[in-house]
């Protein structure tokens, strides 16, 4: 007997060796920014301004300045916590469930993935802090601190407080695993730093490194660290939005009492963040020429994983239109009947057609290999998921139970401001941390080095 | 002695002979420390400024002192944080109601209404409840001037005197202008000054004119008069126009008698049938079983032609006059016939020939002395149209040399304001006793501001044999003077004090006649506490009627015409600002008119086929465009609103806007309509049925409404109303009553809950509001408003969305949609039948807001109230998402101390109208929820006071703020595990043996509904369906 194990396919082509790696991810760090990235940085940093003046401007006069109405309570502030949230779902699913299940091609992407997945979170907390009417007292009343108010205590019933503790509990789980992995790539830096004679990045990424020895003990507690934080992150990648689709799950408006959100909002999380991971990646890839470490294999597979989730996102919503009728509570029924065609069918119409329709051209592999059309359907299926938040959010609400209340949201100036921050502070942290941090896991990656790489072939 | 060789060193470096030391031993000052050092000179001046602006910085952070003084010697009956109420009496011309004034520390903060008066009985009007705030009102008049320069009332005494007695020495003429006067004293102190300065002639108008009607009494019995009508006696009510239960003579009065009408349950299956033909929707026309479209110019012949119809069946001759095929006069007539003696016919008409017809068709049907009683006239309204005119005219033709307007403002309510205001500066003496400085108070040179009625000792004789009183409830705020005083001051008393006055006239009056057994100190202050006296009324007896019909049917026959094609104007009096006194208030004019839910603006209304041929259009947001509206050669620019129930043909506008000199909340707040009115034989006309046109420009204007959606979209969990035909067989016609499908078998929605549900052992509070007897009029708002200190916000925040009432009255129209047809339910009839239901937080047993706050900063009481927390909550907003009735309310921006909302909100935003706050009711900060309270202080004020006496809480000793407010009695509050309360009598509510204090009352009135049973939250508020006296149901929601 004999067994023949299948050739792999190459994860990382044009026959890089592990020196290789080493250098050409490192060398972002260690050159001088480009041009290029202080450009985008300058036009990241004008939109954290400006959106800093119109948090100020929230924060001084008060929520009035957002469009919000006495019917539409949250519009834009929700809908983009749950946008961001649902984008840094990408990034602990390539780096728990992916590592879990062993998908090796996750090592070139799950790096700057996670760090998406903690800018995303950090925009996305960012709006339930603003949102609330006494930010000052809000941030601190919320935690079930000891305090001097005799029994009072925070209320375990309500899914906003399920969502304090689902929020920062992914925060700190996401941050902690992703410094983890930085830890032996911040040595090599530091190693480099050293041979190269800079003493100051050297004594930097020393210190980031934790003095990282690169001992086989050492090693071996790593992995295991790792394995141990990725089976903690795994119910997180699940739990997180599911806890955030409760927030309208366990309410009695109509459109959003449905027992169908948690699946469907987890689907549409991890829909929205391959979508972001790749319009970041296809970036990051041609300004950093990482072209051999993400590869066009990389690419399709994220396009596979669209397609899913996109196709689970688009029968959750069919099957919200039949429970609307099969289940035959009017005012369900005309909540979904108003999505489609009441006065926010534009909104509705966009979702589906960004969400439902567009990544089913990824059948096709053509279009799920081309990189242009790859970029351009990311942004609409990031697009679809905003419009998606707003619909159900906005719709719902703005024609509730009792239709003398019934209203239209308009955004104000400051809503659109907020959004821009957070936008601010995802890409200003974003450009950071691509210019001073590794931005692919070097150490992983070259654990999927081919040893008998063409390159080396040549050389021999 | 001799010589000591002690040395008394200055310290151990002068006895160590330090270097240091001997360096400045000859110095006086020794510099020593710091100053040494120039760089540490620097350092610590740098600590020292930082540390000095450190500490002033915080200083000024501190928050600003207010200043409280205290009582030195506590005034008699004022404990602080005790309210006191006194009985007194709003009259705002000729509108009257008998009130309590709330006062606490000395500041009237509330008004309610008087039980003891047989006229208003408790009721007020959102006019009455509104004018406390008028009283803080920062544009009154500071004291008094003399062209437009502050005088003291000696110089402005001494000039107008003089000027007088000049005017009088060369047999000149005065004139004294009011509004119509009800109080017997201040007639009797004009008529000294009418004895002292002979050629002095008073002349009384309205600015709603009900002179044709005087007239027509006048010709029909030989004397002008007014009677009073008696709704409740009524079973058949045709009203032509006459809007009775929102501005129509007295009506808090007649809505008071309406109601008792409309109140039926199983034992009482019968009300009253209502017709009303009319131009515009009003609240009484939204209140009729029936209503007909009718064009200003029909009416007279509609009136006429329902007389022919009677005629016929009584056999008398029919009238000249008549016109063919008006919707359910037949039936009308049919229905007045059938309730001969108990039925009555009423008609806002100021056209003297249709109001003898009017008083004819009462005639024929026996009304007198039933519904009608002439025996017991009233004297709301004494105005003469002729009188004024000729005064007008005479002013102009500069035969009057002096004129002084007491309470009245006909410079801008009189048709002929315009010349009247421009010919006052001719006069040599014109003066002012206007308490703010409106635009007659502008035009004359002496202002001598009279106090606010809450500042002011008077009586009243609103009918004959009822009197009331007046008395101050707070010390004038300004150096204001009592109106009354300055004429008798004028007239040369020199030792003036209206209060004495006042009670020497009544006890010259009353007291001897009283025969009360009481002295007459104990006498007067009686009346003075009971705030009404009243003497049994005359007897009814019998009346002959005369009148020349023929020649009042040629009248109408010639002055109206059944086709007129062209436009018209009806012109109405606003159920907010009223006819405009109140403009200035703030609370009025945030209260959304009850039929259009617009605030702080004024629109013309136009049905939608005008709407259509004119080429204006209105989207669901309330834009709309401009148009130029010309009547009789005056052109003014307004906004067009589309109104279903307006008659196709005619533009409806309201009296009460357009005010020019009026203070900051109003000022040149839309169009002033009152010069559109024309004088039509010798009466002001409140139509306009030639040379109207309506234009539209293509400037674009949103209008701030309260309610965007005008139909309920036929959902039966909202409204349930049926037709008394129905009723009569099933008392639950109507009703809803929604099922839950199980496994197995479907279940009333109720009775599943994953709740435990609450057990309330002591009170459990609840509600029951009775469509049926709202009339939607919208006293109980400002009443909340000014119980609870809810923020006004102004117009823009309306428009987004953001008023913060806490109580409001959804207003429905009806469709023509079926049932699932979306778009075709979102459009109201072209007559839609009309339903109000105030909402405010229903305190649901399950209540969606406490799962979801984060923070438990609503929660629930042990009495079944669904409480706020202001300080502990952070504002995420999530209650009033989950809250499917849309109650709960935001502080978007902080509404006090904001110059933002200084005019619209001056209750918070100005020194003066703070005090009209209530004590007893956290003013919110930015950032917080807030909602309807059940008026929990209320509540608790009551219990303290039962648990003092040590007893229990007697039912209707707490009353809430809308309860007291409603004139109908629709809103009726209590204990619900009290089994004597009146909601539990009402209700019908049975004990769960099993479960007694649960939340799951058994209610045994059919009629009574939970909004959105549905959904199971189990709301403490009852609603009783909606009965139209019809015979048949619409057929479309």
């Amino acid at each position: 007997m004999q067994a023949t194990s299948v050739l792999r396919e190459t994860l990382v082509t044009g026959g890089k060796t592990v020196a290789d790696v080493s250098h050409d991810i490192s060398r972002q760090v260690e050159g001088k920014p480009t041009r290029l990235w202080w450009m985008a940085f300058g036009v990241a940093f004008v939109l954290l301004l400006w959106g800093a003046y119109c948090c100020w401007m929230l924060l001084w006069n008060g929520i009035g300045m957002w469009g919000l109405n006495k019917t539409v309570g949250w519009a834009w502030d929700i809908t983009n916590f749950v946008w961001w949230v649902g984008i840094g779902h990408a990034g602990t699913l390539i780096s728990a469930i992916l590592l879990l299940f062993r998908q090796r091609w996750r090592m070139s992407i799950n790096r700057a993935a996670e760090a998406m997945t903690i800018f995303a979170v950090i925009c996305a907390a960012s709006f339930p802090a603003f949102h609330m009417g006494r930010l000052w007292l809000g941030f601190y009343w919320a935690l079930p601190l000891p305090n001097a108010f005799g029994s009072l205590w925070v209320n375990f019933n309500s899914p906003l407080l399920w969502d304090v503790f689902a929020i920062s509990t992914y925060f700190s789980v996401s941050l902690i695993f992703w410094y983890m992995g930085l830890i032996p790539d911040f040595a090599v830096i530091r190693d480099r730093a050293v041979v190269m004679g800079n003493k100051t990045r050297a004594s930097i990424y020393n210190a980031l490194s934790f003095g990282w020895d690169g001992a086989a003990k050492t090693w071996s507690r790593y992995e295991t660290v790792a394995l141990i934080l990725a089976g903690l992150s795994t119910p997180l990648v699940l739990s997180v939005h599911t806890i955030v689709s409760m927030d309208f799950a366990t309410s009695i408006v109509p459109g959003w009492h449905t027992t169908i959100f948690p699946p469907y909002f987890v689907a549409g999380a991890i829909f929205s963040g391959f979508a972001m991971v790749l319009t970041l990646l296809l970036v990051t890839r041609k300004v950093f020429h990482l072209e051999e470490y993400i590869t066009i294999y990389h690419v399709e597979l994220m396009n596979i994983v669209i397609i899913i989730t996109g196709s689970i996102v688009g029968v959750a919503y069919i099957t919200e239109f039949f429970i609307a009728w099969y289940g035959q509570v009017p005012a369900e029924q005309y909540a979904f009947i108003n999505r489609a065609t009441g006065p926010y069918w534009w909104a509705y119409w966009s979702m589906m057609t960004c969400n439902v329709i567009s990544p089913q051209l990824f059948w096709v592999k053509k279009i799920r290999t081309n990189l242009v059309a790859t970029f351009v359907l990311s942004i609409i299926v990031n697009i679809g998921m905003w419009f998606e938040r707003f619909v159900i959010i906005v719709t719902s609400l703005h024609r509730d139970y009792l239709p003398s209340s019934w209203t239209m949201f308009h955004p104000t100036m400051y809503d659109i401001g907020e959004y821009l921050f957070t936008f601010g502070i995802f890409f200003c942290a974003f450009l950071l941390f691509a210019k001073f941090f590794p931005v692919i896991n070097m150490a992983e990656v070259k654990s999927i080095i081919k040893s008998t790489s063409e390159k080396k072939k040549a050389v021999h | 002695m001799g010589t000591t060789k002690k040395i008394y060193w200055k310290g151990l470096e002068h006895l160590k002979n330090d270097p240091a030391y001997i360096k400045n031993a000859d110095k006086e000052f020794v510099n020593v420390g710091v100053e040494e050092d120039p760089g540490h000179s620097r350092r610590d001046f740098l600590k020292m400024m930082g540390f000095s602006v450190a500490a002033a910085s915080l200083a000024a952070c501190e928050t600003p002192i207010r200043k409280a003084i205290p009582f030195v010697n506590k005034p008699l009956d004022a404990d602080p944080g005790i309210p006191n109420y006194y009985a007194s009496t709003y009259v705002d011309g000729g509108d009257y109601c008998s009130i309590l004034v709330k006062t606490r520390d000395g500041r009237p903060i509330k008004i309610e209404g008087n039980t003891l008066s047989s006229i208003s009985k408790g009721g007020t009007s959102a006019q009455v409840e509104a004018s406390v705030l008028s009283l803080y009102d920062n544009y009154r008049l500071r004291g008094p001037k003399i062209a437009d320069k502050s005088a003291d009332w000696e110089t402005l005494d001494k000039e107008v005197s003089s000027k007088l007695a000049e005017i009088s020495s060369k047999g000149g003429q005065i004139r004294i202008v009011s509004n119509t006067i009800l109080s017997p004293s201040t007639k009797v102190s004009i008529d000294k000054f009418k004895a002292k300065y002979t050629g002095t002639q008073h002349i009384q108008y309205d600015p709603i004119s009900y002179y044709g009607m005087w007239k027509a009494n006048e010709e029909s019995f030989g004397a002008g008069f007014i009677p009073s009508y008696d709704f409740s006696k009524a079973r058949v009510i045709v009203s032509f126009g006459a809007d009775f239960l929102g501005t129509w003579l007295s009506p808090i009065e007649f809505t008071k008698q309406y109601a008792t009408t409309r109140k039926i349950d199983e034992d009482q299956r019968e009300m009253s049938r209502h017709y009303q033909f009319e131009s515009n929707l009003s609240l009484t026309g939204a209140n009729a079983d029936y209503r007909t479209m009718v064009r200003p110019s029909q009416s007279g012949l509609v009136v006429s032609q329902l007389y022919n119809l009677l005629a016929s069946k009584a056999g008398k001759s029919a009238l000249s006059a008549g016109i063919e095929k008006v919707a359910n006069l037949e039936k009308a007539a049919e229905d007045l016939w059938a309730a001969k003696g108990n039925s009555l016919v009423v008609s806002r008409t100021n056209n003297k020939a249709v109001q003898v017809v009017i008083n004819a068709i009462n005639d024929l049907l026996g009304n007198y002395g039933s519904t009608i009683l002439p025996n017991k006239p009233v004297n709301f309204r004494q105005g003469n149209d002729e009188a004024m005119a000729a005064f007008v005219t005479d002013v102009a033709g500069g035969k009057v040399d002096g004129v002084i307007f007491y309470n009245c403002n006909p410079v801008y309510d009189h048709p002929m304001g315009a010349q009247l205001g421009g010919a006052l500066k001719n006069i040599s003496l014109t003066v002012s006793t206007g308490y703010t400085e409106d635009e007659t108070g502008s035009s004359v040179s002496y202002k001598a501001p009279d106090h606010h009625y809450l500042e002011s000792w008077n009586d009243f004789e609103p009918k004959k044999n009822s009197y009331s009183l007046s008395q101050p409830a707070i010390t004038p705020i300004f150096k204001s003077r009592q109106a009354q005083e300055s004429f008798m001051v004028w007239s040369g008393d020199d030792k003036v004090d209206y209060f004495t006055f006042v009670k020497e006239n009544w006890k010259n009056w009353f007291y001897g006649k009283a025969n009360s057994g009481m002295d007459f100190q104990s006498w007067w202050d009686k009346c003075l506490y009971d705030g009404v006296y009243e003497l049994p009324s005359d007897e009814f007896r019998g009346l002959s009627i005369a009148g020349d019909l023929s020649a009042a049917a040629t009248a109408i026959a010639a002055s109206y015409k059944p086709d007129n094609s062209g436009l018209e104007l009806s012109i109405y009096e606003s159920y907010g600002v009223g006819n405009g006194t109140q403009a200035n208030n703030p609370l009025l004019q945030e209260l959304p008119d009850p039929i259009t839910k617009i605030v702080w603006d004024h629109p013309v209304t136009v049905s939608q086929k005008d709407a259509s041929a004119l080429g204006f259009t209105n989207d669901g947001e309330s834009n709309t465009q401009l148009g130029t509206l010309t009547v009789g050669g005056k052109t003014v620019t307004v906004p067009v609103l589309i109104q279903p129930g307006q008659t196709p043909g005619t533009i409806g506008i309201s009296l009460g806007y357009g005010r020019s000199k009026v203070g900051k909340v109003a000022e040149n707040l839309g169009v002033n309509a009152y010069p559109f009115q024309t004088l039509s034989n010798g009466s002001v006309s409140p139509s306009v049925q030639t040379g109207v046109s309506l234009v539209k420009t293509s400037e674009a204007f949103q209008l701030a409404q309260t309610q965007t959606h005008q139909t309920y979209m036929g959902r039966e969990s909202v409204i349930q109303e049926s037709v008394l035909s129905e009723f009569k067989k099933d008392p639950a016609a109507g009703r809803d009553y929604p099922k839950v499908t199980k496994w197995d078998e479907k279940v009333d929605a109720s009775t599943l809950s994953l709740w435990k549900g609450h057990d309330y052992k002591n009170h459990h509070w609840g509600m029951s509001i009775d469509l049926n007897s709202c009339t939607g009029c919208g006293s109980c708002i400002v009443a909340c408003n000014v119980e609870n200190n809810v923020a006004l916000v102004g117009k823009d925040e309306v428009i987004r969305r953001r008023e913060m009432h806490w109580l409001r009255i959804d207003r429905y129209y009806s469709s023509d949609g079926q049932h699932g047809d979306y778009n075709a339910l979102e459009k109201a009839s072209e007559n839609p039948e009309v339903v109000f239901q105030p909402m405010l937080c229903q305190h649901c047993n399950n209540a969606p807001c406490e799962t979801v706050c984060p923070v438990a900063a609503t929660t629930h009481s042990s009495e079944g109230l669904n409480q706020m927390t202001y300080n502990r909550c952070i504002g995420t907003r999530y209650c009033a998402n989950n809250c499917p009735y849309k109650v709960r309310r935001f502080n978007w921006f902080k509404y006090h101390d904001n110059q933002q909302f200084y005019s619209a909100n001056p209750a918070m935003n100005t020194d003066l109208g703070r005090m009209v706050l209530n004590p007893e009711v956290t003013v919110r900060s930015r950032g917080v929820m807030e909602k309807c309270s059940f008026c929990v202080q209320r509540i608790q004020a009551g219990k303290l006071t039962a648990k003092k006496e040590r007893r229990t809480l007697k039912d209707g000793e707490v009353v809430t703020a809308c309860q007291a407010a409603c004139s109908s009695g629709a809103i009726v509050f209590g204990d619900m595990n009290d089994a004597g309360s009146a909601i539990s009598k009402l209700l019908k509510i049975g004990i769960d043996e099993k479960r007694p204090y649960g939340i799951d009352k058994k209610i045994g009135n059919p009629r009574a509904y939970r909004v959105l049973e549905d959904i199971g939250v189990k709301p403490n508020i009852f609603y009783l369906t909606k009965i139209r006296n019809k015979d048949e149901v619409k057929e479309h929601a």
